[in-house]
């Protein structure tokens, strides 16, 4: 690949001929504010937030499009660009609800951020609001499109990620809206993909509603217990609840989760859940009691029947959804505390 | 897996058969639409057109349970047509002359009248496939879960090693595991002949290197698959069971035979996070943690080994699986004393050298996908690249037979069982997920338009679906996605388990049964039923 | 003498629309009756002639003798007897349906390179075209030149882009022809959406080979193989002339495999735009192609490089394509003849608004405002002081009466705040209110924004909420800064050419009729009195003749009165609906 030289800031840098501005900056540590691109997606060009001068060009460019050149000199601050930056969003913010205070993504919304970075409270050019009545019915995802900002993000993963195309921009001008065909609630995949990707509280997922934000949430970075794929999670919790499910950018899935993944957690605070071990008394019916009497019955019936017919009529039946080191133990078990090869798990299954 | 799953980015050929990935792998099958983005030619071969022909550049809808007959004439056509890697075939490989002698009458022609397949499109994916030296084969149950299941996957390597799309980035045999961590159980030797890393228990000296580090005489009969434990059950081989985190009579095929073997047990304790239906049967129900609240490893489908932390406590005297069996071991006079997660790992990881250089520490971040045998070692991104284990990779002739079961005048349908999106497994999680049951809540059959209208039922209407083992009455989801003569029922749903139909026959080599293929009839459900079990 | 008379009716749109069908109906029956039929020749019959450019004196009715050529105007069904009895029959023209002098004058300013055969041959049939020197052109090209070649003389011809732009056409095809790609498609562009212009959908329906042969040879030159027309839905007539005009044009081998027998293929198909006006730019028109939602991306990299499918595309206009078969065969430097020095040749107008003779014209780029709008077009049709001219559509700006010297070219308007763009030009006179004619073209993009970029999906939005609160009488002290400020954030910070050029309605108008917004903000009062929430409504006593008639047409019963007493009007219940200034029949009403 061939390699170009360029200055951003002053700065002289030698980049792969095939990288936009943004790339090229963001690899040599320069940050350009921006909205509506997301690494794992093609460039949108729609926020307008990253433009940059390049000497002798008229006009600012957007760096998120703009394929790097030798020799380019680039500034991405001056001025007149933070001004336009603020300008933008300012008329973001002049159609938006500003309800930061009730809304799920305070936080960890990059609208708020740059709003917060830039000073700007969306009052300079106040006006006419988008406001819809109807709400989408799906039962995972929370579309509030009135903190849409149209960045495009959503409709993108849902298409080159997921491959689903469940919405894309609809209407025109200050109506335009991203929208499901006809309007109907959202049918599709649930993946979240574009939960994940939106930089603003337009998309949440509906079971976090009021669970908790930041304040005395745990982060606690694990593993999907659901299929062989494996991806990484981050499961944020408060007051021991598991409140929402989410993936990291950099972890290998690149943040992305099915389903499952994401909205599949609430089984665990499920009233089904055994608390107590039980023994199933004469009746057929299950008592309560206590470990060590769980544990010394069993231990005693399992040495009774090792005992009359050997250790090869105890068998263990071990899950494919346990830890490494608990089949470890288990098999340990089997071998070296009962005396049986009879072990086995559903790999087949 | 062979190969890594950000290695399917840069494939060129991505051959899937036998998975319906996009419903039970989501996220792999994103680096595969990543892939179609980037130009990858994607082949399909299912006999339910599955979501993942949306991106296919050829979609191969074969009959059930002939996969054999497919893949030996993708191989007759890519050696017909001179596009085997002849370099790898004389450096690595061993009894081609023979293997190709044995696939000479698997022509299109031929094969085409056995998998239903049109003779140009079995054609048309062996040059694809045998075109491309950047491509890779992906398989679940769908090949796994037939009573020739063992020859499907050699058949599949067969492939592999013919192109030489093997031992290379963006190439490899990739089998998608099913659960979390299949791979994981496998590996610590959850499996009645080996002890953990695969080392074969009636091999003198792997016995002595256990019984050296357990500090126990160990025996040197291979032990009972799942399947075999259950009919031994059922015969009163076998008296006492211990079922760690498994629903059985959900998962198990022939369900009705299942819930009588386990009934017959003298004892069964089943240790679980809910009181499944195989833990309603047994006498002692232990409480346990479920994932979000313990400490250990997963290893997940591309060998990588990664942490699982604590998010939350477990629930009430819930403990975790570890604590019990320490305890249990203590109570029956094995103590086995570990203060950590941790330190069970460090002795596993010394004991079998393919993990010998990880640590816990090691494993923060993205994790190590082994083999990773030293402290100094980056885990192994794709399997053989310095050459296959046993020197030379042999060409395995494998013979057509048709399933177990086949199509009558009384059965006339196929039924596949398999899974859909939403739900997992048995359910048991997934079906405690109110969100999830509301969208994806209910049992069905799926049935093609044109049988729907031979039999005149309509979408929603309920059926009853049985096999020469049971019925299950479902509501009928009519959709070409599946073919005529096909039905197909998700495993979820308990109140109408496709396992009560299916077939317990079991594929000689690893006894896995062959839920994949069984016959069925459809007769339509009187009103009352529908009422009875309506919702 | 008989035996040569030719009849030819006007059934452009305009002429269809003002009868122009049934206007040929009563010739045919006229003539059988009258025993000339024999004598008219079918093949220029006088059926379906593309537009002729007068539109407003349709229906046009061109009786040829010979050499003599008479042209009626405002011919209705009804009057073709006469026509037939003294004209044709008589042999005495009709004097008083003639056109006059004004026809004359609108005919002698221009020059029809475009336009040429546009009403004078038979758009559907090829060997029309063909006789005046069709399709000769390509085959030149084709046979006897190198693509270069072609280049070369299309860059010395000086044309440039006609679909708004003005970017060099030759220059253009030169870097589609250096773009590497074995794939390479040429696209018409016809959506055509400026709500002022419809030049394009004129050449297309009156002589449609012309923009297939400037097709071939552009695709020729840059090494094309596909070709598509863009075209808006909502122009069915022009449609379907096009898709005969290829089936044609492929019967005879002019598309298709190894076009006149050269080594060369290429052919075209026909893509139906829905009619958003944004589809017209030409990354947004190729995202419409591909079958997604017609939105542009940004440049570069330029279609020239990826464009279509990814591959090098040139992107050109109808009229861009219409005046390539002439520049080959008449040489670059008869078409640089025309024109000024930087703008050459000449450009076709939609000339609309208040002015006497609106219609369609072919000018010489570099010809004055004031020969445009004097001559050519006749002056203002009230008589009302001539105000301003817009030029360039939604895209474009005012120019003011003090600037009608300026000459008509790319640079020229440029400078003075407006652009030649695809052509539309609208005559404004003392009764248009610039706040408002600004405010209809912000609404007109505002709605037409495609939503992607922030500036104009919601800039354009608080411009036009400025604009209407204005026209409406709630302008405050700083609104025109703050027009000022949105109108430079949106130019500056827009993706696209819809919103980069969206303000220019609103910056122009600032520039010169500043003192309009200052009497609406300050004032509270509408100059032209357009503006209906600043008017006030009186009642002259003096003149009053308590007929009641505004009592009645009052919706807010407002006015008040008894019968032989002057009516009145109560300012706190008016709702400046203009009912009462309407119905009153003794101009008893005043309105300020
Ligand atoms: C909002 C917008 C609308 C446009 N609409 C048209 C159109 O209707 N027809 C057209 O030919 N060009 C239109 N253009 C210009 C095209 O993008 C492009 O420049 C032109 O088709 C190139 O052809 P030319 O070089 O022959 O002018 C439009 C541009 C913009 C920004
Ligand atoms: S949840 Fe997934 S499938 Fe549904 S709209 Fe979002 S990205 Fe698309
Ligand atoms: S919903 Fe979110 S991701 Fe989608 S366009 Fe709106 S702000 Fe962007
Ligand atoms: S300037 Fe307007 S029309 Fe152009 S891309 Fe932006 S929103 Fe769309």
């Amino acid at each position: 690949m061939a390699m170009v030289s360029l200055t951003i800031n002053g700065k002289k840098i030698t980049v792969p001929d095939d990288l936009t501005i943004l790339e090229a900056a963001n690899r040599h540590g320069i940050a350009i504010p921006n909205l509506c691109k997301h690494p794992q997606l093609t460039p949108f060009g729609g926020c307008r937030l990253c433009v940059v001068e390049i000497k002798g060009v008229p006009r600012p460019v957007a760096s998120c499009t703009t394929p790097v050149n030798e020799g380019m000199e680039i500034t991405t601050v001056t001025e007149q660009l933070e001004q336009h930056r603020k300008f933008v969003l300012e008329l973001i913010l002049s159609d938006h609800p500003n309800d930061c205070m009730t809304c799920e993504s305070t936080g960890s919304c990059q609208l708020q951020e740059l709003a917060y970075t830039y000073g700007v409270k969306g009052q300079e050019y106040a006006g006419e609001r988008r406001t819809y009545a109807k709400k989408d019915g799906n039962p995972f995802i929370e579309r509030d499109l009135e903190k849409c900002i149209l960045c495009g993000r959503c409709v993108k993963v849902c298409q080159e990620i997921q491959g689903v195309e469940a919405i894309d921009f609809g209407y025109r001008g200050f109506k335009s809206k991203i929208t499901t065909a006809y309007e109907d609630d959202l049918n599709c995949e649930f993946c979240g993909q574009c939960v994940h990707v939106c930089p603003t509280g337009a998309l949440t997922g509906k079971l976090w509603k009021r669970k908790g934000r930041y304040e005395g949430v745990k982060e606690t970075d694990t593993v999907c217990p659901y299929c062989g794929t494996g991806c990484n999670i981050t499961v944020h919790s408060k007051n021991n609840e598991i409140i929402r499910i989410t993936s990291r950018p950099w972890t290998w899935n690149e943040g992305f989760l099915c389903v499952k993944g994401r909205f599949g957690y609430p089984f665990v605070s499920s009233p089904d859940r055994l608390t107590k071990p039980l023994i199933k008394r004469k009746s057929g019916e299950f008592e309560e009691t206590t470990w060590t009497a769980a544990l010394e019955y069993t231990a005693s019936w399992f040495r009774k029947i090792r005992e009359e017919h050997g250790p090869d009529a105890l068998g263990g039946l071990s899950s494919a959804r346990c830890t490494n080191e608990e089949n470890y133990l288990f098999q340990k078990f089997m071998r070296a505390g009962i005396g049986t090869n009879n072990v086995d798990h559903c790999a087949r299954l | 897996m062979t190969n890594s799953i950000a290695d399917i980015e840069g494939m060129e050929v991505i051959f899937i058969i036998g998975s319906n990935t996009k419903e039970t792998h989501p996220v792999i099958a994103n680096r595969m639409i990543k892939a179609y983005r980037k130009g990858a030619k994607i082949i399909v071969a299912d006999p339910r057109a599955v979501p993942m022909v949306k991106f296919s550049e050829l979609y191969l809808p074969m009959r059930p349970g002939t996969d054999i007959a497919l893949l030996n004439g993708m191989g007759q056509v890519i050696v017909q047509e001179g596009l085997q890697n002849d370099e790898f075939i004389r450096d690595k490989t061993e009894g081609f002359d023979a293997w190709k002698d044995s696939v000479r009458d698997f022509t299109p022609e031929r094969v085409s009248k056995l998998t239903g397949v049109p003779k140009d499109d079995i054609i048309r994916a062996a040059r694809l496939y045998g075109g491309s030296r950047k491509a890779g084969i992906f398989y679940t149950m769908g090949i796994t879960q037939h009573t020739c299941g063992t020859d499907n996957v050699k058949a599949i390597a067969n492939l592999a090693t013919l192109t030489g799309n093997i031992g290379r980035p963006h190439t490899g045999v990739n089998p998608l595991r099913g659960q979390n961590n299949v791979q994981g159980a496998s590996d610590m030797a959850c499996a009645p002949n080996v002890y953990p890393g695969y080392q074969r228990v009636d091999l003198p000296e792997v016995q002595q290197k256990f019984e050296q580090a357990w500090g126990k005489k160990l025996s040197p009969k291979p032990g009972l698959t799942t399947t075999e434990m259950i009919h031994a059950a059922h015969d009163k081989r076998l008296k006492g069971l211990y079922i760690m985190g498994e629903n059985p009579v959900l998962t198990d095929p022939n369900q009705h035979h299942t819930i009588e073997a386990l009934k017959n047990l003298e004892f069964l304790v089943v240790q679980d996070i809910f009181l499944t239906e195989t833990a309603k049967l047994a006498q002692v129900v232990l409480p346990a943690a479920c994932s979000y609240e313990k400490e250990g490893t997963y290893t997940n489908t591309e060998r990588r080994v990664q942490r699982v932390r604590r998010a939350v406590n477990a629930p009430g005297e819930a403990w975790d699986d570890l604590s019990i069996i320490i305890a249990l071991s203590r109570h029956l006079g094995y103590p086995m004393e570990y203060r950590s997660p941790e330190l069970v790992f460090n002795e596993f990881a010394g004991l079998w050298p393919a993990l010998g250089g990880m640590t816990y520490d090691r494993l923060k971040g993205r994790g190590l996908a082994w083999p990773c045998p030293t402290p100094e070692h980056h885990g192994t991104e794709y399997l053989y690249k310095d050459g296959f284990p046993k020197g030379k990779v042999p060409f395995v002739q494998i013979a057509f037979k048709e399933p177990a079961e086949v199509t009558s005048d009384d059965y006339p349908f196929i039924l596949t069982t398999g899974r859909n999106l939403y739900q997992y497994h048995s359910g048991s999680m997934s079906r405690r997920v109110p969100p999830i049951e509301k969208h994806a809540g209910r049992a069905y059959v799926e049935m093609n338009r044109s049988d729907a209208e031979r039999l005149s039922v309509a979408d929603g209407d309920r059926v009853i679906v049985s096999s020469r083992r049971g019925e299950v009455t479902i509501a009928v989801r009519v959709t070409n996605q599946v073919s005529a003569g096909t039905l197909f029922i998700p495993m979820h749903y308990a109140e109408a388990a496709a396992n009560v139909l299916t077939n317990d026959a079991l594929d000689p080599t690893v006894k896995i049964p062959e839920f994949k293929v069984c016959a069925v009839q459809v007769t339509s459900a009187p009103k009352a039923a529908s009422l009875a079990t309506g919702g | 003498m008989a035996s040569e008379t030719l009849i030819r009716v006007c059934m452009g749109p305009a002429g269809i629309a003002a009868g122009g069908k049934q206007v040929i109906e009563a010739f045919h029956a006229a003539l059988v009756d009258a025993g000339v039929s024999a004598q008219v020749r079918e093949r220029c019959s006088s059926h379906q002639v593309g537009c002729m450019g007068l539109c407003a004196r349709d229906v046009l009715v061109e009786v040829h003798q010979g050499d003599v050529k008479t042209v009626y105007q405002y011919i209705k069904p009804d009057m073709v007897q006469r026509i037939v009895d003294e004209h044709l029959v008589a042999g005495k023209p009709i004097t008083e349906w003639l056109v006059d002098e004004v026809y004359a004058s609108f005919y002698r300013k221009q020059i029809k390179v475009v336009l040429a055969d546009c009403g004078r041959i038979d758009p559907e049939d090829i060997d029309a075209y063909e006789a005046v020197k069709g399709y000769e052109a390509a085959r030149e090209c084709l046979t006897n030149r190198r693509p270069e070649e072609v280049i070369e003389e299309v860059k010395m011809s000086g044309l440039r882009g006609r679909g708004g732009a003005g970017f060099p056409t030759g220059l253009k095809w030169e870097l589609g022809r250096k773009s590497r790609g074995d794939d390479k498609y040429i696209i018409c562009n016809a959506d055509e959406g400026d709500p002022g212009a419809f030049m394009d959908r004129a050449v297309i329906e009156g002589s449609p080979h012309a923009v297939i042969e400037g097709m071939i040879i552009g695709a020729f030159s840059m090494g094309a193989r596909n070709g598509y027309v863009y075209i808006r839905a909502e122009y069915p007539l022009a449609v379907e002339r096009l898709k005969k005009a290829l089936d044609q044009a492929r019967t005879r081998g002019y598309l298709g495999k190894g076009i006149f027998g050269s080594a060369f293929d290429f052919d075209i198909k026909i893509k139906l735009g829905a009619g958003a006006f944004v589809c017209g730019e030409e990354t947004a028109l190729i995202a419409s192609i591909e079958g997604m939602r017609g939105m542009p991306r940004p440049k570069p990299p330029f279609p020239v490089n990826r464009g279509l499918w990814q591959k090098p595309t040139v992107i050109n206009n109808v009229e861009t394509f219409a005046n390539i078969p002439a520049i080959i065969r008449n040489g670059c430097g008869w078409y640089a003849g025309f024109g000024t020095d930087k703008s050459k040749g000449t450009k076709v107008f939609a000339l609309t608004g208040k002015i006497k003779n609106p219609g369609l014209i072919e000018v010489p780029m570099g010809i004055t405002l004031r020969e445009i709008i004097e001559e050519i077009g006749g002056g203002i049709e009230s008589g009302r002081p001539f105000k301003a001219v817009q030029t360039g559509g939604p895209s474009g700006g005012c120019i003011p009466a003090s600037m009608l010297d300026i000459a008509v070219d790319y640079e020229s308007l440029a400078k003075v705040g407006s652009i030649v763009g695809s052509g539309g030009m609208i005559v404004l006179d003392a009764d248009d209110c610039m706040v408002n004619v600004a405010k209809y073209f912000v609404q007109f993009t505002q709605s037409e924004s495609c939503g992607k970029c922030v500036p104009c999906r919601v800039g354009t939005k608080r411009v036009l909420e400025t604009l209407e609160r204005i026209t409406t009488g709630k302008g405050k002290e700083d609104d025109i800064e703050r027009l000022e400020k949105l109108a430079g954030g949106i130019k500056a910070m827009s993706l696209c050419g819809l919103g980069q050029t969206a303000p220019n309605p609103v910056l122009s108008t600032l520039k010169y009729f500043r003192d309009e917004y200052e009497a609406h903000i300050r004032d509270k009062k509408c100059p032209a009195k357009v503006c209906k929430g600043l008017l006030t409504y009186s009642i002259d006593e003096a003149t009053c003749k308590a007929c009641g008639a505004c009592l009645r047409a009052c919706p807010s019963g407002a006015v008040s009165g008894e019968k032989k007493k002057p009516h009145r009007i109560d300012a706190a219940k008016c709702v400046r609906c203009g009912a009462c200034f309407e119905v009153c029949k003794f101009g008893s009403v005043n309105r300020e």
